[in-house]
């Protein structure tokens, strides 16, 4: 078998869909040569979406350390997921899809889709697990607003694991109109390889920016890790650095790199949390983004060769870490960062570099209710 | 010669029965479903019967079980486990196979598992309207048996007529192989059947044939004879 990450990766999915992934390969390794399409979606990061986000020294968070926050909670839509969804859309239209569906959990990935397809006249359809659409709904709101039908997702543990087979199955019945416009680095390749990429550029800039600011790379760099889309979009600017350490860091309760076994879900071959059958089991988080049983297959790898390490953080530790921040930087996180910057305090490290995802507007109800406050 | 008949059943404690019951009503071969929580080529009613089969308990030991109860009923009847990567996965693939056919199966089909991959593991392959040729060869080439036409670009359902993809899925697949070709996906009407067996071998069943499992035995086994007497009209 063809296996995209060592044993990990491949393309577990029913034949049918065969030739669009061959299809969007072609297109993809096309389009990513291309000086054009690559010209374009600079442009589209620098006049729409607030290209280089920038790098924000954190003075108060993390007394005696020196932590850069690489501030994804700053572009447009307010999450690292546009990244993707620009150059997704972009390859789309390239090859004459004009409908999108696409998955979400936190809802940040569907905004972004809509807010693309907005933009590029595109039709979006966008699953979401019912249990999501209620602890996000400022972003169900925002979907809507943007043009994009947000279709619930109402069986099983109704968050991203089934809107994510939901949409899958969309695009098997709609494949010879539609792109799959998938959040994160998993699915069947080319998605883990082609969301790194259009992640890629975070890792980029902010290794040039923490040289500038401090003439030396860092020491460790940190993203949370659900599918694991940012985490990979940071590592990619820094896996030949093999002084800067990598750490990733799951939901306690959604840690597949952590506790999953080698399984096959949504069409990869990747650590998932199942049981000794096979059967996937459900995540369990806080934060919605990350209540997910699989992860990308790269991170798998990664894990496997020892290149970047995985740690976990507790619903109680991202809390904790998300009133810290806001108190002490101004800044509210998202509750998926949340997760990584609960693990900054205790690094041996100095200079630590954390990617801040994606910011806490969505979370402000889910916070409140988990505080007492609501 | 006489059409295919193919039925798909849940494993599950009453399947054994059901099996026989289907037989009875004329079914030439039994694919059993081997039930995953994620199974992505499947419609709303395939899916909530694997999540019930879960519910009771049907994992892969106990299904393996179920296949030697029915075989031990059936003796003649092809039995053709169909299920996903991830329980082979978790079993072993080799080991999947050599337990499944201990238990008297027949073939195998894996409904996320692509011709071209695992090319050691021997199984039904499944082609769709989708499929290029250079890809029906490739599964022409490496099916066990037969060749499982997907006769809509969709999961599995019932749909309210026969595909129009089925007629140049079959033109291309004859082209590429003189095995037999089944149709399934969509298949639900003893009409949709017959129109379906006017340009294959044979076809499957396998939504509606839960929907009747779940009235019991007798009920299956009329739905089943009405399929039966659709295919023999067309022999």
């Amino acid at each position: 078998m063809e296996l995209t990450y060592g044993e990990y990766g491949g393309r577990f999915v029913p034949e049918t869909l065969i030739p669009a992934l061959d299809e969007l390969e072609a297109g993809w390794r096309e389009a990513w040569g291309d000086p054009a399409f690559r010209a374009e979606l600079d442009e589209l990061g620098r006049t729409y979406a607030g290209r280089p986000t920038p790098l924000t020294l954190a003075e108060r968070f993390a007394p005696g350390k020196r932590v850069y926050l690489k501030r994804e909670d700053l572009l447009h839509t307010g999450a690292h997921k546009l990244n993707n969804a620009l150059g997704q859309a972009l390859l789309a239209i390239r090859l004459g899809k004009r409908r999108i569906v696409a998955e979400t959990g936190a809802g940040q990935h569907g905004v972004a889709a809509a807010t693309v397809c907005a933009r590029f006249g595109l039709e979006c359809v966008v699953y979401m697990g019912e249990e999501d659409m209620r602890r996000q709904h400022p972003n169900v709101e925002r979907m809507g607003l943007l043009g994009a039908e947000v279709r619930p997702v109402e069986f099983g543990k109704r968050t991203l694991k089934e809107a994510t087979s939901e949409a899958i199955r969309d695009w098997i019945a709609t494949v010879e109109t539609t792109h799959y416009l998938i959040g994160s680095c998993v699915g069947p390749h080319p998605y883990p390889e082609l969301v790194r990429e259009l992640q890629s550029v975070v890792g980029r800039e902010a290794r040039e920016q923490v040289l500038d600011a401090e003439g030396r790379l860092p020491e460790i760099a940190l993203a949370c890790v659900g599918g694991g889309s940012n985490a990979i979009g940071l590592f990619a600017g820094f896996l030949d650095d093999s002084e800067v350490k990598l750490l990733g860091v799951e939901a306690r309760g959604a840690s597949s790199l952590g506790v999953g076994r080698t399984s096959v879900l949504h069409g990869s071959r990747s650590a998932v949390l199942a049981d000794e059958d096979g059967q996937v089991l459900d995540a369990e988080s806080i934060s919605a983004g990350l209540d997910y049983p699989g992860v990308g297959p790269e991170h798998a790898f990664l894990r496997d060769t020892g290149r970047a390490t995985y740690v976990s953080a507790t619903d109680e530790e991202a809390l904790a870490a998300f009133q810290q921040l806001a108190r002490t930087e101004g800044i509210l996180p998202a509750l998926e960062p949340a997760h990584a910057l609960a693990r900054v305090p205790e690094l041996d490290e100095e200079l630590v570099l954390v990617c801040l995802s994606g910011r806490g507007d969505k979370d402000l109800d889910e916070v409140l209710r988990a505080l007492g406050r609501r | 010669m006489s059409k295919a008949l193919v039925v798909y059943l849940m494993s599950g404690p009453e399947t054994p029965e059901l099996a026989e019951a289907a037989v009875a009503g004329g079914a030439d071969i039994v694919e059993l479903g081997f039930p995953f929580s994620d199974p992505l080529a499947d419609g709303p009613v395939i899916r909530r019967a694997a999540e019930r089969a879960l519910a009771q308990g049907m994992r892969t030991g106990p299904c393996l079980e179920g296949l030697a109860e029915i075989r031990a009923r059936l003796p003649e009847t092809p039995l053709v486990p169909m299920t996903y990567s991830s329980l082979l996965e978790a079993y072993g693939w080799d080991r999947f196979a050599a337990d499944a056919e201990a238990a008297g199966a027949t073939s195998m089909i894996v409904a996320d598992l692509p011709a071209g991959e695992q090319p050691g593991l021997r199984r039904v392959q499944l082609v769709a309207p989708t499929s290029t040729d250079e890809r029906i060869r490739l599964a022409a080439e490496q099916t066990d048996g037969w060749l499982y036409l997907v006769t809509v670009t969709g999961t599995t359902g019932a749909r309210d007529d026969l595909s129009p993809a089925l007629a140049g899925l079959v033109e291309r697949a004859r082209r590429a192989t003189e095995l037999p070709l089944y149709a399934g996906f969509g298949i639900s009407t003893p009409a949709q059947a017959r129109a379906a067996a006017e340009l294959t071998d044979g076809i499957v069943v396998g939504t509606s044939a839960l929907e009747a499992a779940d009235q019991g035995p007798s009920e299956l086994s009329r739905y089943v004879a009405s399929l039966r007497g659709a295919l023999d009209e067309t022999a």
